[in-house]
């Protein structure tokens, strides 16, 4: 196929791949492995996205998860407005609003922010993807924080502790433990999610797929490589998960190992 | 606003197309699922593995990438298979086959879990007083599993449909020209994007409130007589 000016050939691997890829195999591995640095771009592109939405929208879901779960007067209801709109539609929308729908306005086109941000793709998926994940993290931290144990907030109100000084030291960390199990499916949701960035020209891991797709017309080579990178990083962050909720939620976990009484994982689907 | 109102119609047919496409779908990935849960529950240790790695292949793979899988590659596999084994001719998967396969394909994963735990929710006595009865192991899905696994599963369809009525969407990626594909059309030629985009926000969330509000009416519905605290 494309690749015969460039193929490695000194180790007996790289012969074997170059004969399969040439004689048996549907896929041409000389193909990917040639465009391997892209697709690490790729997934550097993809985590970043993924990571710095979860940051950001983790800090922005705490004071609307706490407006949410004690009823604030004024900002219960905004809030709620907020999750549900975000919550009940497509991700893909939202991103598509956000990126090509902005320039439909003078103001915005003349405001300092258009150059630099609003009308980056990079930046418009930031956005929309932290507002999405806030909107999910809010509602199951509200949930969270609701279910904390009617003991321990009392045992913080006897001890003298304020309001702000019990939302830090008692309910937050509590409920932040409790949320964890979910947590890690939310994670999982929004690398997921992420491939909506190469749908607004972003060249993030399935970016490069589809522009290997579109290069060379080869369907395989671009698809299967970036289903087996989300797979690594999929399979990464569970992991990673389950170590963290063996160290932080260890003290509920029961004496004897029994795998079914942990939090179970919910089966919930992952896209938005 | 009168630009929505002068493509009432294009809108109109999208939102069918979507909803079209996402009841097929559904169909199709219940169908699966109850296959699959039938696989996992089952004492053969292949359709164990084989439904397992069926669900962890979709957990773990994004459905955009899968469904430009299945739309670029799935057709020169099935035309491949049909040259070597002679068993059909060429042929041609439409785009609705695409996204209708893509998305019912990975539902499927996500009912099969639904309805695994559904049906492990029901009490093991039943199924062996039904077997004591001599029932016929049809007789014990209508009868029994049925009735009460709709009851215990009806929380996790709710939510299966949700995410897969808005998932639906992506399928304007590979070109189906459905609600998001033919707003997209319509507001670059008038160069109104926002204003479409959120209709289809809008849209999506009409949508979205109805099915909730129909499917907590059947909750409603099957739950009669269960014991409230």
């Amino acid at each position: 196929m494309a690749t015969d000016t460039q193929t490695p050939t000194e180790t007996p691997i790289g012969d074997w791949l170059v004969l399969v890829s040439e004689n048996y195999s549907p896929i041409d591995f000389m193909l990917i492995g040639d465009n391997l640095d892209r697709f690490m771009w790729g997934a550097l592109v993809t985590l970043e996205l993924t990571f710095l939405s979860l940051l950001l929208g983790g800090i922005l879901c705490i004071p609307l998860a706490l407006a949410r779960a004690y009823r604030h007067p004024f900002w219960n209801a905004p809030v709620w407005c907020f999750t549900y709109f975000f919550r009940g539609t497509p991700l893909l929308v939202q991103t598509y609003l956000l990126y090509f729908g902005l320039g439909q306005f003078e103001v915005v086109r003349e405001s300092f922010l258009w150059g630099p941000i609003l009308s980056n793709a990079w930046w418009c998926a930031l956005i929309a993807f932290t507002l999405n994940t806030a909107a999910y993290t809010t509602e199951f931290l509200r949930g969270a924080i609701v279910t904390t144990p009617f003991g321990e907030v009392e045992a913080a109100k006897a001890s003298g502790m304020s309001a702000a000084t019990m939302v830090r030291r008692i309910i937050l960390p509590s409920a932040f433990r409790r949320a964890l199990p979910a947590y890690s499916n939310e994670v999982i949701f929004m690398l997921h999610g992420s491939v909506i960035a190469s749908t607004i020209t972003l060249q993030d891991i399935l970016g490069v797929g589809r522009w290997l797709n579109g290069r060379y017309y080869l369907a395989y080579e671009g698809f299967i490589t970036a289903m087996v990178m989300y797979m690594i990083l999929v399979f990464a962050i569970s992991r990673g998960f389950k170590f963290w909720e063996k160290h932080w939620l260890g003290h509920l976990r029961p004496r004897e190992e029994d795998s079914n009484t942990m939090v179970p994982e919910a089966a919930t689907p992952d896209i938005r | 606003m009168e630009a929505i109102f002068d493509y009432r119609q294009l809108l109109l047919d999208g939102t069918l197309v979507t909803i079209r496409l996402a009841i097929v779908s559904a169909m199709l990935a219940v169908v699966l699922g109850l296959i699959g849960a039938w696989a996992k529950l089952s004492k053969s240790r292949a359709a164990q593995t084989a439904a397992g790695a069926y669900t962890t292949l979709i957990r773990g793979v994004p459905d955009l990438v899968l469904m430009l899988l299945i739309f670029y590659g799935g057709q020169t596999v099935l035309n491949n298979i049909g040259d070597t084994t002679g068993l059909w001719g060429y042929v041609e998967i439409s785009q609705f086959t695409a996204g209708v396969g893509t998305i019912g394909f990975i539902f499927g994963a996500y009912y099969t879990e639904t309805f695994r735990g559904a049906i492990l929710a029901i009490p093991v006595g039943q199924i062996e007083a039904a077997k004591a009865y001599g029932m016929m192991p049809w007789q014990i899905f209508t009868r029994v599993i049925w009735p009460q696994m709709v009851r215990y599963a009806l929380p996790g369809f709710t939510n299966n449909w949700l995410v897969q009525l808005k998932s639906t969407a992506l399928v304007s990626v590979i070109g189906i020209q459905d609600l998001v594909y033919n707003a997209f059309g319509a507001g670059r030629s008038v160069r109104q994007l926002f204003t479409f985009m959120f209709a289809v926000l809008v849209i999506y969330l009409i949508m979205t409130a109805v099915s909730d509000a129909f499917l907590r009416w059947i909750d409603r519905k099957y739950s009669a007589g269960v014991r409230e605290a």
